[in-house]
């Protein structure tokens, strides 16, 4: 609500501006800044956007170009500063430009998923009783299947391309977050605190958006974090299995999987789109983990 | 006084009009279980409950814990629907055709729970906890922030030094306060304090106490005070009401209650109060075993199981409440000359 600002402005004495204590997400923020793998985390994967973002501009290397004469070309080599892959073309620029497509896979099917599965959790868990009943168990079907198998699934019945592998792994994560979502709403919704906003008449979507979502957001966010990793591998997974991204565009799954046949040539390179995805799923684990106990405090 | 802009709702129907009658309420949990949910008996959480309430009145509720008092307090909110009865506010019927609508009844009627940390959103300032209220009701945020600080003043609580801090920053005590300003922020006529003040300890429970009975005479409230603690109500309250597995047992004037107890569920409550005189000190429980199981209640008299003086009558039939003295009524065979089994009213149990 907006009435704060307008509190310490007009109505309170100027006593009010410095007797107004920091709100909960600054103290969320200060004991993230104090934790410095979660900082560093955060620093590394930061390093890994800006160059996916900047990548023409940081090594100006055209990623598609083959070279037959440097195939498989060793670390280090003259021009060629992290080797070359099967067809000679630059795994430095490859791996950089690969960010953008492993990034996107990795988090724009949490960012659908928290969305549509927030939304679904929050109101099966608000509505409680038969809605509760049908949105869950709809949603419990989908839990028959091992997600990995489940992607599989869905992106081969749809066909290969980025766009059908984000729907596949939406539709994955889709369960997963609503589940949390409705389990942490169907705790606050019992709190009496939401039933004195009832008593004060408020409508149920004004509930939801006043007392509910602050509320409920922490966790599911939380829980999504820890999900980009999940996705960046399922998404290199599918990538690897041909269901994902097509050749020759650079992703790190498929890289991995082109690579796979030199890795008794040269496994030092092969192994570096492995070791991009390791890295940056590691990142958003422990990153995770960071914001989870930064908000699991009381202050 | 002149800082709250909207008026309390009108009086309409004069003080010698109940402000609450209740009829018949009652309310049965079905238990579900099996494969398709389906009903296996009923919690009779509140069976029959019946009172008055007139304006400006005190009235206690006490029993042990889960004999609905709590659910009593949230039918009568309407937070949750009565399987039966009726309710009727200062006049009109709740619910009914010609009645008034719940969210107008809202309007008049508040809740204070027990459970301070839990009635409060931890993410929102305690002076917007208490403004939520007047907004919904349609009032600007810089008037609804306004009618707060006016009210978390009236409750002891210095808005510019309280009104920006969040609820865990505050002690159980002040967070009590504040959820006695946000019910009474949008000035309803009926307030019912839920275990209020069990969970502060006594000094700050006094303090409260206290704040509430000045509360009552400036903004002319009346209060349901729900509570386990049989001291506290009878300091605070006019009239008292036992409960007893989802039934009124005994009501009456406080004095003539405590003084002179009829029913023996009552007398034993009274007489498991501790007592500070060693001399006097308690020798023998009074109360042997559990209350029965509600979703089973026992035939006849609920309470003839546990009862020292019950016969064979108390298992057949069950006792209507019959006035024993002015304004004072108890639910007992024993108590009532006209059952012809009145033994003891007085006698026994002395």
């Amino acid at each position: 609500m907006s009435v704060t600002a307008l509190a310490t402005s007009s109505a309170a004495p100027p006593v009010a501006a410095t007797a107004r204590s920091r709100g909960y997400w600054s103290g969320v923020g200060r004991r993230i800044l104090r934790d410095p793998l979660t900082m560093g985390c955060a620093g590394v994967l930061l390093l890994i956007a800006a160059a996916a973002v900047l990548a023409p501009w940081i090594l100006p290397v055209d990623p598609y170009k083959t070279s037959m004469l440097h195939r498989l070309a060793p670390m280090g080599s003259a021009g060629y500063l992290l080797g070359a892959d099967e067809l000679g073309r630059d795994m430095a620029a490859r791996l950089i430009h690969g960010g953008r497509l492993s990034l996107m896979l990795g988090v724009l099917p949490v960012v659908f998923a928290f969305v549509i599965g927030g939304s679904i959790g929050i109101l099966a868990g608000f509505a409680g009783g038969w809605l509760n009943m049908v949105l869950m168990r709809s949603l419990d079907v989908f839990y028959a299947f091992p997600s990995v198998l489940l992607a599989v699934a869905i992106s081969g019945a749809l066909g290969s391309g980025m766009s059908n592998s984000i729907i596949a792994l939406t539709v994955v994560f889709v369960p997963q977050i609503s589940r949390v979502a409705e389990s942490v709403t169907t705790q606050v919704r019992s709190l009496d605190y939401v039933e004195a906003a009832r008593m004060s008449g408020a409508s149920a979507f004004t509930i939801i958006r006043a007392h509910v979502l602050g509320n409920v957001m922490g966790p599911i966010f939380v829980y999504a974090t820890g999900l980009v990793s999940v996705s960046l591998i399922l998404g290199s997974g599918l990538s690897f299995l041909g269901l994902g991204v097509k050749p020759p565009e650079p992703e790190w799954g498929l890289m991995l999987t082109t690579l796979r046949s030199a890795i008794y040539v040269n496994p030092a390179v092969a192994a570096l789109p492995g070791a991009m995805i390791f890295v940056t799923s590691m990142c958003f684990n422990l990153m995770a983990d960071g914001i989870r106990s930064a908000m699991d405090t009381k202050a | 006084m002149s800082l709250i802009p909207h008026k309390p709702a009108a009086d309409r129907g004069g003080p010698a009009q109940p402000l609450l009658i209740v009829g018949s309420l009652r309310k049965y949990f079905p238990i579900r279980g099996g494969l398709l949910g389906r009903g296996h008996g009923a919690v009779h959480a509140v069976d029959g409950v019946g009172f008055q309430l007139g304006k400006g009145e005190i009235l206690g509720v006490v029993g042990e814990s889960g004999c609905g008092k709590s659910t009593l307090a949230r039918l009568l909110a309407r937070l949750i629907e009565p399987d039966d009865g009726e309710v009727i506010f200062d006049g009109d019927g709740v619910g009914a055709a010609d009645g008034i609508g719940v969210k107008e009844l809202r309007r008049n009627l508040q809740l204070v729970f027990q459970d301070s940390f839990a009635s409060l959103n931890p993410r929102m300032t305690v002076e917007d906890s208490v403004a939520f209220g007047p907004r919904i009701h349609g009032q600007s945020a810089a008037d609804a922030i306004r009618v707060a600080h006016d009210m978390l003043a009236r409750v002891g609580l210095e808005p510019s030094r309280f009104g920006g801090r969040y609820p865990h920053e505050l002690s159980g005590g002040q967070r009590q306060r504040v959820n006695i300003a946000r019910a009474l922020v949008t000035r309803p006529r009926l307030v019912i304090l839920d275990e209020a003040v069990s969970a502060l300890d006594k000094s700050v429970q006094a303090q409260v106490l206290n704040l509430l009975l000045d509360l009552k005479e400036e903004l002319n409230l009346t209060y349901i005070f729900i509570s386990h603690d049989l001291n506290v109500v009878q300091y605070i309250s006019d009239r008292v009401l036992v409960m007893y597995l989802g039934q009124v047992v005994e009501i009456g004037p406080v004095d003539c209650l405590y003084r002179d107890a009829r029913h023996p569920y009552t007398r034993a409550l009274l007489s498991a109060v501790p007592s500070m005189d060693p001399e006097r000190r308690t020798r023998h429980s009074p109360l042997t075993g559990d209350p029965p199981n509600p979703v089973n209640p026992p035939p006849g008299c609920r309470f003839h199981q546990r009862c020292p003086h019950a016969r064979t009558v108390c298992a057949a039939a069950v006792p209507k409440p019959v006035e024993v003295a002015p304004g004072h009524r108890a639910a007992c065979f024993m108590a009532n000359p006209a059952s012809g089994y009145d033994s003891s009213p007085a006698e026994v149990g002395r």
